[in-house]
């Protein structure tokens, strides 16, 4: 092998090749440029955190003569009224939760189902039946088709997300309220005893509000819960058949409780979206300051309330909303930290198995 | 070297020219910026984009953002001039050293627009819609709107009252009236941009009131007259002060402007006009402008706005379903911006 003249000789050679490239240390420059690319990535990361801290302080200096006036009373009253200057969020904070843990209940249910029926390739093997019931299934152009039918169609999924709220928001007035009044009503009629039908549904409401999230958090839940499904290891899958499990029996019994913690992530990302929806929930909640369980009457939430008052709010109302303002984003918080620990033990559940 | 400092130069020189040529720009044209309510920007717009182009040098930027937060911008003095249907409070104008001029610039009428395909014309008394408003007539074939009906056959239908949910000038306007009418509405509700009402579901803006209007039988709402024209709302026929029931229109509205004479401070509601054939629910809608402007130009510049928006202006206003200030009127905003 080579001795150390050879590598030497080697090295000159190279170096002739190209100058200073190979062999040398780092430049003055390229050092430097280094840790300046390494400082600036420091400073936007904690430029984020600095954004959030300064928000919070803000929002609470702001906040503070209202925090001094209606103290914790402001959390606990019902009456919202400007005129007699009294504010009293509670059927707002109500209201938000009431919404999005409904809307969450809909959507995860039908965000989750549908994450099984793309990840399953059901769609996939339904076309590709039908093609070999024409004997096209390996045809150059057509059996291509199954593969082209799942992406679109997951695309499409997808694409509920782009949708801007104010579109939701005015499609739910003039389509889904109409739509879901006569069943309401007659809901209302037979079973009005039934506190969730306790009111008859006139125009905007919780019911529709509910069902146009559902429809808005749906793609964030599917999405994340048919990665999560979808990285399932193909052995799991494999060995459960070969224990004599059906496919039924596989995706709920070790599928679903494999992927559990990117499904519950899906869930937890998609409740902060719904607490923090604005524009459709105004259009759609009705807005009235009723604290009730009914899913017929109209109510309020927090974001729809800061939303509807700020551009007409004179300088003594500031506060109070400012103050309502930090509530949401305390209730976001705690919702967030709570999703975060729970997935922790998920994950590690799962692991000490 | 040598090429070196000929590029600099010719940059340099390049450089000088383009600066000139910017702040040469500067001198010329006029920026004006404004903010405020929303139910005159249409109006305001038009006349902006209208005048700009007879006069490039002025370009004026209108952001309506509201009648409350328009004030606030004033206030804070970071635009030119504001917008507001609720005119501004005294204790806000004291707040600005130099002096506020508020100048009515065009007017508007509030409707109440109500869906009962069965009924063609709906005549309400003033006991019946402020009543409505006030929840204690819940039922369509309530003897107190069957009064002023004779003839017509009223459904046995809940009333569904459907109010704003977002603060609004078109709200205060409409509760001044309420209030004006019905001792009970302003002890138990009273006026303001969004009072805690006793009845009714909210729906934001104008097209909100409206949208709900059309998709639920059985429902009445208030919203501006324009809109409730463009959209082809049937508009209810109001008892006003002297005892006529009245339709919505221009000339209704303009009787009722007309009723009223403007104090000094141009500051006046029409809360409940006494002309016989007036139109109840009619309000100004001012712009605000401060006293003093340092630069001279902007100040002629808003000068020149203003008398065009008196004059010509005023000719575009009922297309746009607004309402002409009544001549008097203009002129008197237009001696008064002069005379600044």
């Amino acid at each position: 092998m080579g001795t150390a003249s050879d590598i030497t000789r080697a090295r000159e050679e190279v170096a002739a090749w190209h100058p200073g490239q190979i062999w040398q240390p780092p430049t003055k420059r390229q050092r430097w440029f280094d840790v300046a690319f390494r400082k600036l990535c420091v400073a936007f990361a904690a430029l984020t955190v600095v954004l959030i801290v300064v928000l919070v302080v803000e929002i609470g200096i702001q906040a503070i003569p209202a925090f001094r006036e209606f103290g914790f009373g402001f959390l606990t009253g019902r009456v919202w009224d400007p005129n007699a200057h009294t504010y009293g969020i509670l059927p707002e904070i109500w209201g938000t939760l009431y919404t999005s843990l409904l809307a969450l209940f809909f959507g995860t249910l039908f965000g989750v189902a549908a994450a099984i029926f793309l990840a399953e390739g059901y769609l996939g093997e339904a076309v590709f039946k039908l093609l070999k019931s024409f004997n096209l299934h390996f045809h150059p152009f057509w059996g291509k088709l199954p593969q082209r039918c799942e992406a679109l169609l997951k695309t499409l999924i997808e694409l509920l997300a782009a949708v801007p709220s104010v579109v939701y928001g005015l499609w739910g007035l003039f389509v889904v309220i109409p739509m879901i009044r006569p069943l309401c009503n007659w809901l209302h009629s037979q079973f009005g005893w039934f506190p969730l039908f306790s009111t008859d549904l006139s125009g905007p409401g919780i019911l529709p509000a509910v069902l146009v999230l559902a429809i808005m958090v749906l793609p964030t839940i599917t999405a994340i819960s048919r990665d999560a499904l979808v990285s399932v290891p193909p052995k799991l899958r494999m060995a459960a058949y070969g224990l004599g499990a059906t496919r039924w029996e596989t995706i709920l019994g070790v599928l679903l409780p494999t992927a559990s913690r990117g499904i519950f992530g899906g869930i937890v990302l998609a409740f902060g979206r719904a607490l923090g929806e604005t524009m459709a929930l105004a259009m759609l909640v009705g807005n009235a300051n009723h604290l009730t369980v009914s899913l017929f009457s109209p109510a309020n939430t927090l974001a729809a309330l800061l939303a509807n008052n700020f551009p007409e709010a004179d300088s003594k109302q500031i506060p109070v909303l400012m103050y309502a303002a930090l509530v949401l984003l305390a209730i976001t918080l705690v919702v967030n930290m709570f999703g975060a620990v729970v997935l922790e033990r998920a994950a590690g559940k799962a692991e000490a198995k | 070297m040598n090429a070196n400092h000929r590029a600099l130069v010719i940059l340099s020189l390049v450089s000088l020219v383009f600066l000139n040529a910017c702040s040469g720009n500067k001198a010329n044209t006029v920026k004006l910026q404004g903010a405020g309510a929303s139910f005159p920007a249409p109006l305001y717009q038009k006349w902006f984009k209208t005048y700009s182009a007879a006069h490039p040098s002025v370009q004026v930027d209108y952001q309506s953002v509201g009648s409350g937060s328009g004030v606030k911008s004033f206030l804070d003095k970071t635009v030119d001039f504001a917008a507001s249907d609720a005119a501004m409070k005294p204790e806000d104008m004291a707040k600005v050293d130099g002096g506020v001029q508020l100048l009515p610039m065009t007017a508007g009428a509030i409707v109440l627009a109500y869906n009962l395909p069965e009924v063609d014309k709906l005549r309400l008394s003033r006991a019946a819609y402020s009543g409505i408003f006030l929840g204690k007539i819940t039922k369509w074939n309530d003897p107190l709107i069957a009064k002023a009906n004779p003839g017509v056959t009223l459904p046995d239908k809940p009333v569904n009252v459907v109010v704003r949910a977002d603060g609004s000038g078109t709200t205060f306007v409409f509760t001044k009236h309420l209030s004006a009418i019905n001792p009970e509405f302003e002890k138990t509700v009273g006026v303001n941009t969004l009072p805690n009402w006793p009845a009714g579901t909210r729906s934001k803006g104008n097209e909100g009131v409206t949208a709900s209007i059309m998709t639920t039988p059985g429902s009445i709402g208030y919203v501006e007259y324009g809109y409730a024209r463009s959209q082809n709302l049937h508009m209810a026929t109001l008892e006003n002060k002297s005892g006529n029931f009245v339709d919505a229109s221009t000339d209704s509205a303009k009787a009722a402007l007309a009723s009223a004479t403007l104090p000094s401070d141009f500051i006046i509601w029409v809360s409940d006009p006494d002309a016989a054939q007036a139109y109840p629910i009619v309000t100004y809608t001012w712009m605000i402008l401060y006293k003093k402007y340092l630069d001279k130009n902007k100040l002629d510049a808003i000068k020149g706005l203003v008398n065009y928006g008196a004059t010509d202006g005023q000719k575009e206003s009922e297309a746009l379903g607004y309402v002409p200030l009544p001549e008097s009127v203009a002129s008197q905003v237009q001696a008064a911006v002069n005379a600044m």
